[in-house]
C-alpha cells in the first residue's frame, strides 16, 4: 500500500496538469458546443443547432473530403518516402557511429520552427522563384508555372517536408529490433530481395508503420497554419474552417466542429490500433 | 539485402532527402542577408546586415525584442516543468499502480489530439472561468500537454532498460529511498533527462498552435512570425526566421558542450 501511495505522489504533477489544461479543457469545449451565441456573447444553453449547421452545411462535407484527401496524399507520400530513408540508415548503412551520424542530420532540421520551414518554400516555389527560374532557363517550359506557390500542391510539398521524419523514426526505430538472424535464415532459405522485405521485414516493422502513420495523419488532420499559409487561403481543411470561426468569435460553432473532429480523428486512430497491436512498443 | 544497384539507388534517394530537409532553410538563411534594395527571391541585390537591424525597430516588425524574450522565459518555465514532472512520473510508472494505465492512456490522448483542439479548449475553459489567458499561465499549461508527453515517453523507455541491481545494492548498503535516488539513479539516467531538457525547450520554443488561442494579449515569437507571414514581404521575415533558429541551435549547441563536458570530466575521474 504504502508503494501505491509513493506511486500516486509521484505520478499527481502529471495527472493534475493533464487534469486542468486536457480533460477539464475538452468538458467545457463539449459543453460550449450546445452553447447558443450572438455576435458579442455566448449564451449558456442546450441546444442542437451548432451541430446542426455542421451537419447540415455542405461547406463542412466538402472540407472533411479535401482534408481526407490531403491526409491520404501525405501519408502515401510520407510512409514510401519514410519506409526507404528508414530501411537505407538501418540495412544499407554499416557501422553504428555512421548510423547515428546520419540518422541524427535527418532529425536536426526538426530543432527548426515549423513556421520558418514553411516560409522557406516561398523563394522556391514562387513565379520568380529557384524552380521557376530554373525551368524557364533550362527552356524546359516557356511561362513561369503558377501552380507551384499557393496551391495545393505547395500543401502537400509543405506536410511531406514537415512530416516525414515522424514516418522515419519510429520505423526505424522497429527495423533496428529487427534479428538480423531472421533475414539470414530466409536468405539462405532462398529468398530473394523483394521477398525478405514483404514476409519477413515489413510484418515486423508494422508497429513503427502504424505509430508512424498516427502521427501524420492526425497532424495533416488537424492542421491549420500549413493549409493557410501555402494555399495562400485558397485551399480549405478543417482545421482552417475551426480556426475562421475563432476568428469571428463564433465559438460555439468552432466548438462543435472541434467535437466533431475529434470524434473523426479518435475513430481513424482507433481504426489504425485494430488493425496493427502497438503495445509491444511502448 | 538490395544488390550494388539497390543500394546505389537507396544512396541516391537519401541524398536527394537530405536536400530536400535542409535546401529551403538554407535558402532563406542566405535571402536573409539579401541587400537592402533587394527582394523575397534571388537574386541577392548585395550583401547586408539591413534586415537583421530591422528587426530591433519596434514599427517595422512588432515587438521583436519583447516576444523574444518572452519565448525564451517561457521555454524555460516548461523545460524545467516537464524535466521535474515527467522525471516523478517516470519514477512512478516503473511499478503498476491503480490508475496507471488510464494516466497513460490520458497522456497519450495530450500528445495526438490535434492541437487547436487543446487550445481551443484551453481558451474557452479560460474564458468561462473568467480568468485571463496568459503566456504564463494557460499558454504555459498548454505547451505542458504538448511537451509531457514527450518526457514520458522518452522516461518509460528509459526506466525499461534501468538496471535495478544498482538501486538495490544501495539500499543494501543502508541508503533512504531518496538518497539511492539521488546517488544512484539519477546519475544513471542523467543523459536521458538533458534529452527531455532540449526537447522540452525546442517543443516549446516553436510551438504555435496550441499557444495561438491561449497566449492572451502578448505574443511569444512563433507568433509574432505567423503574425508577419500575412502582413511582412520584406526579407525581414527570413531575418527573423534565421536568427530564431540561431537562437535554437545556439540553446541546443551549449547544452550538448555541457554534457560532452561533463562526460569527459567523468570519464577523466
Amino acid at each position: 500500500m504504502r508503494g501505491a501511495v509513493t506511486s500516486w505522489l509521484l505520478a499527481a504533477p502529471l495527472a493534475l496538469v493533464l487534469a486542468v489544461f486536457l480533460v477539464v479543457p475538452l468538458f467545457v469545449l463539449v459543453v460550449v458546443s450546445f452553447y447558443d451565441y450572438d455576435s458579442v456573447r455566448l449564451i449558456p444553453d442546450f441546444v442542437f443547432t451548432n451541430y446542426i449547421e455542421v451537419f447540415g452545411s455542405m461547406v463542412t462535407w466538402r472540407t472533411y473530403a479535401k482534408t481526407f484527401s490531403f491526409a491520404a496524399t501525405v501519408w502515401v507520400i510520407t510512409l514510401l518516402i519514410g519506409f526507404w530513408i528508414a530501411y537505407y540508415l538501418a540495412f544499407v548503412i554499416e557501422g553504428t557511429g555512421k548510423r547515428t551520424l546520419l540518422f541524427l542530420i535527418c532529425t536536426i532540421p526538426f530543432w527548426t520552427s515549423n513556421l520558418i520551414r514553411m516560409i522557406a518554400w516561398v523563394p522556391f516555389l514562387g513565379r520568380n522563384g529557384l524552380l521557376n527560374r530554373a525551368l524557364v532557363g533550362s527552356g524546359a517550359i516557356d511561362q513561369p508555372l503558377e501552380f507551384l506557390l499557393f496551391s495545393d500542391f505547395a500543401v502537400i510539398l509543405a506536410f511531406v517536408h514537415l512530416y516525414t521524419l515522424f514516418m522515419v523514426v519510429p520505423i526505424f526505430n522497429t527495423m533496428m529490433r529487427i534479428d538480423r538472424r531472421l533475414i539470414e535464415a530466409a536468405v539462405d532459405a532462398g529468398a530473394g530481395f523483394w521477398r525478405v522485405l514483404w514476409h519477413v521485414i515489413l510484418p515486423l516493422c508494422k508497429p513503427g508503420i502504424a505509430i508512424g502513420s498516427i502521427f501524420v495523419i492526425v497532424l495533416v488532420m488537424g492542421d491549420f497554419a500549413t493549409v493557410r499559409l501555402m494555399s495562400g487561403g485558397q485551399s480549405a481543411s478543417v482545421g482552417l474552417m475551426i480556426s475562421n470561426q475563432i476568428s469571428l468569435l463564433q465559438y460555439p460553432a468552432a466548438a462543435a466542429n472541434a467535437v466533431v473532429l475529434l470524434a473523426v480523428v479518435l475513430m481513424m486512430v482507433a481504426a489504425i490500433l485494430r488493425v496493427v497491436d502497438i503495445r509491444k512498443e511502448l | 539485402m538490395p544488390g550494388r544497384l539497390g543500394r546505389m539507388l537507396l544512396t541516391v534517394l537519401f541524398v536527394a532527402f537530405v536536400l530536400f530537409l535542409y535546401g529551403p532553410t538554407l535558402t532563406i538563411i542566405v535571402l536573409s542577408f539579401q541587400g537592402e534594395n533587394g527582394g523575397l527571391t534571388f537574386p541577392m541585390n548585395g550583401v547586408s546586415v539591413h534586415w537583421f537591424g530591422r528587426l530591433f525597430e519596434q514599427q517595422a516588425v512588432g515587438d521583436f525584442g519583447a516576444s523574444i524574450s518572452r519565448s525564451l522565459l517561457l521555454a524555460a518555465m516548461v523545460t524545467a516543468t516537464t524535466v521535474v514532472v515527467s522525471l516523478a512520473a517516470g519514477m512512478a510508472f516503473r511499478r503498476r499502480f491503480p490508475g496507471s494505465a488510464w494516466l497513460f492512456y490520458l497522456t497519450i490522448a495530450s500528445l495526438i489530439l490535434p492541437s487547436l483542439l487543446v487550445g481551443l479548449g484551453i481558451g474557452l475553459a479560460f474564458n468561462r472561468a473568467e480568468i485571463d489567458t496568459n503566456w504564463w499561465s494557460s499558454a504555459f499549461g498548454a505547451q505542458l500537454t504538448w511537451t509531457l508527453p514527450f518526457g514520458l515517453l522518452i522516461m518509460l523507455a528509459v526506466f525499461n532498460r534501468f538496471d535495478r541491481a544498482w538501486e538495490e545494492a544501495a539500499r543494501d548498503l543502508g541508503a533512504s529511498p531518496w538518497k539511492s535516488f539521488w546517488h544512484v539513479v539519477l546519475p544513471i539516467v542523467a543523459p536521458s533527462v538533458i534529452g527531455i531538457a532540449l526537447f522540452g525547450f525546442t517543443l516549446s520554443f516553436d510551438e504555435f498552435a496550441r499557444t495561438l488561442l491561449t497566449a492572451g494579449v502578448d505574443n511569444t515569437l512563433p507568433l509574432e512570425i505567423l503574425g508577419m507571414t500575412t502582413t511582412v514581404t520584406t526579407p525581414v521575415l527570413y531575418a527573423l526566421g534565421t536568427a530564431s533558429t540561431a537562437l535554437s541551435f545556439a540553446v541546443i549547441g551549449v547544452a550538448l558542450l555541457a554534457l560532452w563536458r561533463a562526460k569527459a570530466r567523468r570519464e577523466a575521474r
